[in-house]
């Protein structure tokens, strides 16, 4: 590499004139990034030739860049404030970031995307590597920007973390030309908060419509919360729990608001939806009063849209962004706000009561409707491996579900005692999102337990990440539920698409032992219950990362589910 | 049910702009009938006149995807307000010598201009409402179009105030200001519309 156009550029102080490359990792550094996942090439050598001068940023090498790019969705999802980042070079090392800024993107989680671009002079040439990251990009990000002067370089990361991390957050990527990367000009960081007039901040909570809810409150005689990711986001956990208890509200959730209340709590109800708990289905389509907080009410948690709480007399939606308002379902009153602020200013304005009538069905329903599976055939089910992970969880330890059974098995049989963290890519249910994001959370919670749950189908198609992951020693312990087959798909082809298996067999998944040996992962594997916990003890025992295979039953199926085309209160059970 | 809804757009004036907006609303699947865009008397803002087809909570769930854009500064559906809305057209005429006349006849009712004279045809430049402009031209029809360019529409809402003026920016308060004064109305403008 000729570095002499960057030698010349050396002078430090005192007039601070440093590289586009400098300036834009001492910008990281003002906005607290610690941890960047990222991928050199021609595009973005400038930054990885000042990288080591800055030792307060640890850098991964990740060996994909879309396990870049879910590593740092995972580092933000883990860690409430903080900013996930990942570089990437220009051309095919942008564009293998798609999937995963898709991912950050449709559930909400701030990240930073730094891609190497052609030098300002090439751009529009078709040059070696170059490709049109913006134009690609646009329709999955918050927002981007093509650099184009030196000067705009600190001013546009400063921007770039107050889009991605102000309201609903979302990922945000910067296109940096490498003529800019090595340019010199004077580094001043700008001081003054971001001010954008066509970014305002989300507004306060209308004290007017909060009025009118905690009076719906009052006169309601079967309410239900549903709670979504925004809850999580906006750390509502805490303020969520006083608001049901003070009025004795049942709370249900999404997939991905899983977390957000204690599962244990008498007044939770489970998961809402297309697998979600029969008795939650049940309870949301006899509420009149349903009260949506931070989520999106998409598909999979109304099922077939007029089937979706038929009884409701008055609905209620919370969320920061107003274009959720009314998107899906069109609610009575609605509050667009911050979920915390809403609901800590609602709160006072609520009255205790106890709908006796109601609890007493919810718990009958309760009963009738458990989340449960059975075991006909002796063989391990995955269920059963759940169930010893979550007992040595603590409450505490971070778990990340994959896509496909394994995801809604881990999200039902989460049970803490308290709000916790399960991630997972449940806005685009991103195969292979799960494994190098576990990386992510378990760089963002080193002193935390970090599970990650996946199907054989999902890891492999990250399963690089092993080396990253053995390499700077990434304690996560990861399970694959490995069914020989892309379950979720085959269960889909044997209810609901006339009983053909097509493309589903994975019996040609390689030994995952020898998998891990190879890589210099620990590695184990069982199909026998017994062993199950003891594995378990002994992967939380090592000190690294480990990865353990369960041979499960391969005809397993989630229970419950809707039938495809059919409504909430259609749910099959497990029998 | 599904009408034309029109909408106001002020962007910043930055690269790309016209991209996100054209691209936000082909992704949620509504259908643009125009849009035209050009610099406003701020040169950091451009305005986007985009006449949009879908029903009432389309209308709604567009404009609010529009504000989440970054560059998107305020938006303003202005479908059914007392607003001048106009288009251009270009338009080239088959008019030879002896239709002529009938044919100047007609472009002075609906107040346009010949803008270009050739053996045989006529440029002619006309601008009014998307109706006005759709008349014109069933009325030029029999005599034979060569050439037709037609602008989208541009607008404004009719009063002595701004619809939406920026304001100084400040933490915590709307970025827009709407004018209190409801839109006064003057003579709409019927010219040419027979
Ligand atoms: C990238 C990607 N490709 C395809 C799919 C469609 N899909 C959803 S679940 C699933 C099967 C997943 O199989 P596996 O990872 O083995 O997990 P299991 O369902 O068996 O637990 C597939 C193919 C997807 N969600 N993501």
């Amino acid at each position: 590499m000729a570095a002499t156009a960057a030698r010349t550029d050396q002078t430090p102080e005192p007039a601070r004139r440093l590289t586009g490359a400098q300036i834009a990792l001492e910008s990281l550094i003002r906005e607290g990034t610690e941890t960047i996942f990222g991928y050199p090439g021609g595009a973005n050598l400038w930054l990885y030739r000042y990288l080591p001068e800055y030792p307060q940023l640890r850098h991964i090498l990740v060996r994909h860049e879309q396990g870049g790019a879910h590593a740092a969705d995972g580092f933000a999802r883990s860690k409430r404030g903080s900013v996930g980042v990942v570089f990437a070079t220009s051309g095919p090392g942008a564009l293998n970031l798609v999937t995963g800024l898709a991912t950050a993107y449709l559930d909400s989680v701030p990240v930073i995307a730094i891609t190497g671009q052609v030098a300002t002079t090439a751009i529009g040439t078709d040059s070696f590597q170059e490709s049109d990251v913006i134009g690609s990009t646009m329709s999955v990000v918050k927002h981007s920007y093509l650099i184009t002067r030196a000067e705009d370089i600190a001013p546009t990361i400063k921007e770039a973390f107050h889009v991605a991390r102000t309201g609903r957050p979302g990922p945000v990527l910067i296109d940096f030309p490498k003529d800019l990367q090595a340019a010199v000009t004077e580094f001043n960081y700008p001081e003054e908060p971001i001010r954008l007039r066509s970014f305002p901040p989300p507004p306060r909570p209308d004290a007017a419509r909060l009025r009118r809810i905690a009076q719906l409150i009052r006169e309601a005689k079967r309410p239900v919360i549903l709670a979504g990711r925004g809850v999580i986001i906006s750390g509502a956990e805490e303020t969520l729990l006083e608001l049901s208890h003070k009025a004795n509200i049942p709370v249900g959730w999404t997939l991905l608001g899983t977390g957000a209340y204690p599962v244990t709590d008498p007044l939770a109800l489970q998961m809402v939806g297309f697998m979600g708990a029969g008795y939650t289905n049940k309870a949301v389509c006899d509420a009149d009063v349903l009260i949506m907080i931070g989520m999106r009410c998409d598909d999979r948690v109304t099922t077939k849209l007029d089937s979706f709480a038929p009884r409701v007399e008055h609905l209620i939606h919370i969320d920061i962004d107003p274009a959720e308002i009314g998107k899906n379902v069109v609610p009575h009153v609605s509050v667009v706000a911050d979920a915390d602020t809403a609901l800590r200013e609602l709160i006072p304005m609520v009255e205790p009561k106890r709908e006796h009538e109601w609890l007493t069905q919810i718990d009958q329903w309760r009963e009738e409707h458990p989340v449960r599976f059975l075991n006909h055939n002796g063989l391990l089910q995955p269920q059963e491996v759940l169930e010893e992970m979550y007992s040595r969880s603590q409450d505490e330890a971070i778990v990340l579900a994959d896509v496909g059974q394994n995801q809604i098995w881990a999200a039902l049989w989460f049970r803490y005692s308290r709000p916790g963290l399960f991630l997972n890519s449940g806005g685009t249910g991103t195969m292979g999102y799960a494994f190098p994001a576990s990386m992510g959370a378990k760089m963002a919670n080193p002193d935390k337990t970090v599970f990650c749950v996946t199907g054989e189908g999902g890891f492999v198609m990250n399963m690089q990440e092993m080396a990253t992951m053995v390499e700077n020693n990434i304690a996560v312990k990861v399970l694959v539920l490995n069914n020989r087959s892309l379950g979720m798909v085959r269960q889909f082809q044997d209810d609901f698409y006339e009983g053909v298996r097509s493309a589903v067999d994975l019996s040609f998944t390689p030994d995952l032992v020898k998998l891990g040996d190879a890589f210099g992962m620990k590695a184990m594997t069982t199909d026998k219950l017994e062993e199950v916990g003891p594995m378990l003890d002994a992967a939380l025992a090592h000190d690294g990362p480990v990865l353990m295979n369960f041979d499960i039953d391969p005809l397993a199926n989630v229970y419950p589910i809707v039938p495809l085309g059919k409504g909430m209160l259609d749910f099959v059970e497990a029998e | 049910m599904s009408q034309t809804r029109l909408l106001s757009v002020l962007v910043e004036n930055k690269p790309g702009v016209l991209h996100r907006v054209a691209s936000m609303i082909r992704r949620r699947g509504f259908n643009i009938d125009s849009l035209s865009v050009g610099p406003t008397e701020d040169d950091s803002v451009s305005r986007m006149t985009i006449a949009v087809h879908v029903g009432k909570q389309q209308a709604e769930q567009a404009t609010k995807q529009l504000s989440k854009l970054v560059d998107v500064i305020t938006i303003d559906d202005i479908t059914g307000l007392r607003n001048v809305a106009h288009e251009l057209l270009l338009i080239r005429i088959h008019a030879p010598a002896g239709q002529r006349r009938e044919i100047l006849d007609l472009i002075a009712i609906f107040r346009g201009r010949v803008v270009d004279v050739a053996p045989n045809t006529l440029i002619v430049e006309v601008t009014g409402s998307t109706e006005k402009i759709d008349n014109f031209i069933e009325l030029v029809h029999p005599y034979g179009i060569k050439e037709a360019a037609r602008s989208g529409a541009v607008a404004l809402v009719r009063g002595d105030e701004a619809r939406i003026r920026l304001v100084d920016f400040e933490i915590g308060t709307d970025v827009t200001e709407r004018s209190a004064a409801p839109a006064q109305g003057e003579a709409a403008d019927t010219t040419g519309t027979v």
